[in-house]
């Protein structure tokens, strides 16, 4: 029986090893003369980070989790020669009581509904031909052969898809726009924007190393629709294994004639170039991409004019990002109807996430628009771990904000999250449970963005640091509620002022938080308190002297010798000294110390 | 970006390394929007952007001194300082800050008795924090050159210092 | 058309319309602080803004062109929001500015301190928080930079970059961090900084100022020993009014003579002398390189900016630079030789001042080879503005002053001297005189060189004369400089003499002259209106070309020959490649 082994290529699995495991199996499998019969495939990424490195085997779709080079003997030897799934290595979640289970029927994959990610973890990012079996560059064809750029921009209208990097733009407008606004152009660019910038968010990432192809064909077919014959793919420079991919596949589609030459007989021609970041969120913002791409400070300019109408070197320039390109394909396959048949009302289709922070499986989904937050955070995503109670999730990274428990079941779109305080953003999603402190966590957000402000106008370059400033002084128990007042009014001034869409939305960490969470912010300010212990300004270690065995090893790893006591007696720790380090707490086997 | 050390590293620049410049500036010559493209090629043939380095960038492009080096100090991977033999990047992405890089990433400045973007007085260790790596099943997570270290607590640190005793 | 209300008025406006143009036109006035018209319209500063029907955010006025997709939006410029977004704008401003008003420079001409009285801040602590500091860059002769007043509005890298194309200064780093400075904050002085001073006429605070050197003038005025003589370059007498309250434009030379006396000088001479003396040595250089087949087209070499330049950015150009030297350096070489000798003054006892419209001033002074006493031609250089500070520090009531005359014998300037202060001013002199010369010397050679007036950045002329076909070209700013001299370069532009000055407009708008905030600057053409008073002074001028004045006539009986050994030693100069960094 023929098999195939597909191993995950993505940043996350490769970071812990997983190529090395592919050369391995290899070997192994040809020193056990067995190649003919078994492919081993590097694939994009499976989603489920958490468990990575992962492995899966087919037909059965067995699922093998936390994979080492170690486990590869027994498993080519017991699985691949012998046909017996090695038990004691597979995803535990897919163990029942009837046997194993394949992969796609556990709770991490059931509920999602693949279409931007459906070639990842599934194909062979480097091989051409893995993605034209999947109906690669079918769309194209079917693009340049049979419908006309009106055709194409009306599909894409009616199938509702919006921007999927944050703003939720109709996509479908967009390319009108970039078409009609300048009739007359003597040049036109396609962009891809690939900076995604969000902390936790890798979703582009994940299509880039996944699926290639499909974003390069998608681009082909935004050209034909707007008259474009060239498109940039913006992408960070810290990505190297996307960048590697996106090259090799560039290459490999102008090789079998799908870019740069006339395309399928026809006489538009289209090709790409990839540009890299380095190192500024801030171009992720459209015309601060395009600033970059023209070889300058990536500094975004007032919008209008718009980029289409003066985009990449004062040309008329349709600008999306990889996801909603991801869609693109198989909207044109499958019309219009197929994917505005998923989702709400006003936000079709489906959605990426990368799951972060508190929760089991850390990793990437998709799920179709709609899906509630409990959904995605307790089926899918398995939950909190270790016995903690959810407190929020953030979305849309530091553009975004926190949802509370209370809006677990809000059905998730770009709208109601709007609505609720937050946003979609390119699709991060970090849960955070009891031990988070949110003034802390806006804080966190508020330190990023004053480091990636561009500097440019005044309430993003001065407001941003000021903000930053004054949650310092509330996380450290010098705020008053004059201050609190204060800062609220700032993050508005800040919101309505700024330049660019990074400072519009650079308050929303703060004002999410104080909207559902004004309290702990009072609890900083009134009590000098951190309800969630984590602000160390606020908090002070004690030693519990009836569970106190006096064995002196608090004392002995104190860094600041602030922990006195004699042996067998309670030790005392001193205020004055003590650098809230939490040694002490994390050594002591008697669960004695308490912060408080 | 970081201009906060302003140790004055001795130019060692080879003569093959400003050939392989200058040979790669003119094949980038008339491309509009090469001044990115062209720094980030100049940093990976040696390994920083120094003034020397950004001296024949501006003479060859005819774009003026200032304007390189208004654009190396905007984008945070430009460095106009040399790096560690060992670069130490610890990601302070969401998922890893929730998960508690902060504190590695103090532990270590604490270890290395540097700061931020800079480097050991030996050039044996830098350390930058980072951006999201895309590795958050692995949070916290910080990289020495190209390993990948995860699931990192502060005990593990030393032992990982280690490893680079050389 | 667009169709739109203005704070509830309804207007019709022409696409492309900005809000703020729209909204002046209609008789509403926006403040703005960061914008300069055509050079610097980045929407940075947000001092701006408006409110407008269904926009997310308030949108900058400055940089929003209206179009048919705003038909029927409603604008408003004074909303509550509006003022109270203003005000915190300034006060985030203020949270990193050095608040040392009092004893700074630009007190009084502040456009942030204005904006701040004028939107009501009445808390300049309201954010404190961290501030950058920054040390003052001292090192150029001409200026300082001190970034710690600096509120990155750009406009001074919109002046070096775009009106000069230099772009020795640009923003640095990022956020919070951002400074405007030179590459790897070098020094100013080791940069190709042409000294130029546009960076500080348009700069609305004090973070950039010229280098105060009336101290100097002052110690030097009481010092008993001393013989203080100062001269004062044409263009300062068409801006210094501005500052007493004339309207731009107003000639104001006999209230400066006047001034000039009264603050102590005990010699007061008109730079137009040295203008005068400047075009008899360059029309009849510019004549011989004709004749003798020499290095061809001259350029004039009357703007130090422009020199400096040419000598770091165009140094294959040096031998098409007049050996000239400028009208102050000629003025100040003749003071302490000629008027010295003839007064039995010791040249080294003479402190020459000079008022110039220009920053460059400061530098030329201290180039080599421009001693001709064997002490500096000119000892201290002070800008019109420096001049304005001495006027009221001594309390002279300027608009009270009589109006008096310059000192002869080396102020009696002709009308082509008083016309180098303008774009195309030096040119249509050294017409004047040389066509003179190829027609004959006859005095009803023509006066009038129409075609290379006006505030365009490059013109081109032709002439013929005595059968001499003479084609000219003219620029002023040194980006119009650069597309002017690459086109010679190439051979597109085929001419034999060319003028630069390396301001915009000429002289008129130095670098030293009296600061135009931007609220005027970007609705007023400052060159056009400052020229009028030169060219006013010229047309009233009984003597209209240099060659004919009686000052001219009798230095070259001390010269001798035009162009001649002594007149080489003493009025010419060299120059050479300065290799500084672009």
């Amino acid at each position: 029986m023929d098999r195939k082994v597909l191993i995950c290529g993505g940043t996350g699995c490769t970071s812990s090893g997983s190529m090395k495991i592919a050369d391995k199996l290899e070997e192994v499998i040809k020193s056990k003369g067995i190649a003919d019969h078994v492919k081993v495939v590097r694939t994009g990424c499976f989603g489920l980070c958490a468990l990575g490195p992962i492995m899966i085997v087919y037909p059965e779709g067995t699922f093998y989790s936390m994979m080492s080079e170690d486990h590869i003997e027994k498993i080519v030897e017991e699985h691949l020669v012998n046909d017996r799934i090695v038990e004691e290595y597979v995803y535990e979640e897919t163990k029942t009581p009837d046997g194993i289970i394949a992969y796609n029927q556990t709770n991490f994959y059931k509920k999602q509904h693949r279409v931007a990610l459906r070639n990842c973890g599934v194909i062979d990012p480097e091989n051409i031909d893995d993605y034209i079996s999947k109906d690669g560059y079918k769309a194209l064809e079917k693009v340049v052969t049979e419908m006309t750029p009106e055709d194409v921009i009306k599909v894409i209208s009616d199938s509702g898809l919006r921007g999927r990097g944050g703003g939720g733009f109709p996509t479908g407008r967009k390319w009108q726009m970039a078409r009609t606004i300048v009739p007359v152009a003597d040049q036109k660019y396609v962009c891809c924007n690939a900076d995604e910038g969000d902390p936790g968010a890798f979703m582009d990432r994940s299509v880039l190393e996944g699926d290639p192809h499909a974003i390069i064909e998608a681009m082909a077919i935004a050209g034909y629709a707007i008259g474009a014959t060239k498109g940039f793919v913006y992408v960070r420079a810290e990505y190297p294994i996307a960048v590697h991919r996106l090259q090799v596949a560039i290459e490999q589609a102008r090789e079998r004639g799908f870019l740069r030459k006339k395309l399928f007989g026809s006489d538009f021609e289209f090709d790409l170039d990839v540009r890299l970041g380095a190192g500024a969120f801030v171009c992720g913002e459209e015309t601060a991409l395009i600033t970059s791409i023209e070889g300058n400070r990536g500094e975004p300019k007032p919008r209008p004019p718009f980029p289409a109408e003066k985009g990449i070197f004062g040309k008329p320039t349709v600008n999306n990002n990889v996801e909603t390109y991801a869609n693109v394909p198989q909207i044109i396959l499958k019309g219009a109807e197929w994917f505005a048949s998923m989702g709400t009302e006003k936000s079709k289709g489906t959605k990426v996430f990368a799951l972060g922070g508190k929760i089991h499986n850390t990793g990437l989904v998709e799920i179709p628009m709609g899906t509630t937050l409990r959904e995605i955070v307790f089926e899918i995503g398995g939950g909190i771990p270790n016995g903690k109670k959810f407190k929020a999730a953030q979305t849309g990274g530091p553009s975004g904000g926190c949802i509370p428990s209370e809006h677990l079941d809000v059905p998730i779109d770009y709208d109601n999250l709007i609505a609720i305080g937050s946003m979609m953003g390119s699709g991060g999603l970090i849960v955070m449970d009891e031990d988070n402190c949110m003034v802390d966590v806006a804080k966190f957000f508020m330190e990023f963005t004053v480091d990636e402000s561009c500097g440019k106008c005044t309430p993003c370059r001065i407001g941003t640091k000021r903000l930053h400033e004054m949650l310092t002084k509330i996380t450290k128990g010098e705020a008053t509620m004059e201050d609190l007042d204060k800062m609220e009014k700032l993050c508005y001034y800040v919101k309505n002022n700024s330049l660019c869409g990074l400072g519009q939305t650079a308050p929303n960490p703060i004002l999410s938080t104080l909207r559902y969470f004004k309290d702990e912010y009072i609890a900083h300010i009134k009590d000098k308190k951190c309800p969630a212990g984590v602000c160390k300004d606020l908090l002070s270690y004690k030693i519990v002297a009836d569970k106190c065995k006096g064995c002196t090893k608090c004392a002995r790893n104190c860094p600041v010798n602030a922990i006195t006591g004699k042996v067998k007696e309670a030790h005392v720790i001193d205020q004055a000294k003590c650098i809230k380090c939490g040694a002490c707490m994390s050594n002591c086997n008697f669960g004695a110390i308490v912060k408080e | 970006m970081s201009s906060t050390q302003k140790v004055k590293v001795a130019f060692n620049g080879t003569a093959e390394q400003e050939k392989a410049l200058r040979s790669m500036i003119r094949e980038h010559k008339g491309q509009a929007g090469s001044l990115m493209p062209i720094l980030q090629k100049a940093q990976e043939i040696y390994g920083y952007l120094p003034i020397e380095v950004q001296s024949i960038i501006s003479e060859e492009t005819g774009i003026p001194m200032e304007k390189v080096y208004g654009v190396s100090t905007f984008y945070a991977q430009f460095s106009l300082y040399p790096k560690g033999k060992y670069r130490i990047s610890v990601c302070l992405g969401t998922a890893c800050y929730v998960k508690g890089s902060g504190d590695v990433f103090n532990k270590l400045k604490e270890m290395l008795g540097i700061e931020e973007g800079q480097c050991t007085p030996d050039g044996k260790f830098s350390l930058d924090a980072c951006r999201c790596i895309g590795a958050c099943g692995l949070a916290p997570v910080m990289t020495v050159n190209d390993d990948v270290y995860g699931k990192l607590t502060n005990d593990q640190l030393k032992g990982i210092l280690d490893k680079y005793a050389d | 058309m667009v169709n739109i209300k203005i704070n509830g008025v309804d207007v019709s406006v022409e696409e492309g319309t900005t809000i703020l143009k729209a909204c002046r036109d209609n008789g509403v006035r926006i403040p703005t602080l960061c914008w300069l018209k055509d050079i610097n319209e980045i929407g940075a500063c947000r001092i701006c803004v408006v409110e407008m029907t269904g926009a997310r955010s308030l949108v900058a006025a400055c940089v929003y062109p209206l179009s048919k997709f705003d038909e029927g939006k409603n604008i408003l410029t004074h909303s509550p929001a509006v003022l109270e977004s203003r005000r915190m704008t300034l006060q985030l401003l203020l949270s990193n500015h050095e608040r040392k008003c009092l004893s700074c420079a630009r007190s009084g001409q502040c456009e942030l301190q204005a904006l701040c009285r004028e939107l009501g801040v009445d808390d300049e602590l309201l954010f404190e928080g961290a501030r950058n500091h920054y040390e003052i860059d001292t090192s150029a002769a001409h200026m300082y930079r001190d970034n710690n007043k600096c509120i990155n509005c750009r406009r001074c890298v919109a002046a070096c970059g775009v009106t000069q194309g230099i772009g020795v200064i640009g923003a640095n780093n990022r956020g919070f961090k951002t400074s405007i400075g030179c590459a790897f904050d070098m020094d100013l002085a080791d940069t190709a900084c042409v000294s130029c001073g546009q960076c500080i006429a348009v700069c609305p605070t004090g973070a950039l100022s010229e280098k105060d050197d009336t101290e100097k003038v002052w110690a030097a005025i009481n010092d008993p020993e001393k013989v203080v003589v100062v001269q004062t370059a044409p263009a300062v007498r068409a801006s210094l009014g501005e500052a007493f309250g004339y309207p731009m434009g107003t000639n104001v030379q006999g209230k400066l003579a006047a001034s000039l006396k009264r603050l102590g000088f005990d010699h007061v001479f008109d730079t137009d002398f040295g203008a005068d003396l400047t075009i008899m040595e360059e029309s009849n250089e510019l004549l011989e390189r004709i004749k003798n087949n020499g290095v061809l087209p001259m350029i004039t070499s009357c703007s130090p900016g422009w020199i400096r330049y040419c000598e770091a950015y165009y140094p294959e150009m040096i031998p098409n630079l007049s050996t000239c030297k400028s009208p102050q350096q000629m003025s100040g070489a003749m003071i302490k030789t000629y008027w010295a000798e003839k007064n039995g003054i010791d040249p080294k006892n003479i402190v020459s001042v000079s008022v110039m419209p220009c920053t460059a001033k400061k530098f030329e002074i201290g180039r080599a080879d421009q001693s001709a006493a064997g002490v500096p031609d000119v000892d201290i250089v002070i800008t019109t503005r420096e001049l304005v500070k001495m006027i009221n520090r001594a309390g002279l009531r300027f608009r009270d002053l009589p109006d008096e005359e310059f000192e002869v014998p080396m102020s009696s300037g002709s009308g082509a001297a008083v016309i180098f202060g303008a774009t195309g001013g030096v040119m249509e002199a050294a017409l004047r005189t040389a066509v003179w010369k190829l027609t004959g010397e006859k005095n009803d050679s023509p006066v009038e060189f129409k075609e290379v007036r006006g505030v365009q950045g490059v013109k081109f002329a032709e002439y013929e004369a005595g059968g001499v076909k003479v084609k000219v070209a003219v620029a002023s700013g040194l980006s119009n400089a650069r597309e002017l001299l690459e086109k010679v370069k190439s051979g597109e532009v085929d001419v034999q003499f060319i003028e630069i000055m390396a301001c915009p407009g000429g002289c008129v708008n130095g670098g030293g002259q009296v600061i135009v905030p931007a609220d005027v600057r970007n609705f007023v053409d400052v060159r056009a209106e400052r020229a009028k008073a030169l060219y006013g002074l010229d047309e009233a001028n009984k003597i209209r070309k240099s060659h004919e004045t009686d000052d001219i006539k009798s230095v070259y009986d001390y010269l001798g020959e035009i162009g001649g050994h002594k007149a080489h030693e003493y009025l010419h100069t060299t120059y050479k490649a300065s290799g500084l960094r672009k």
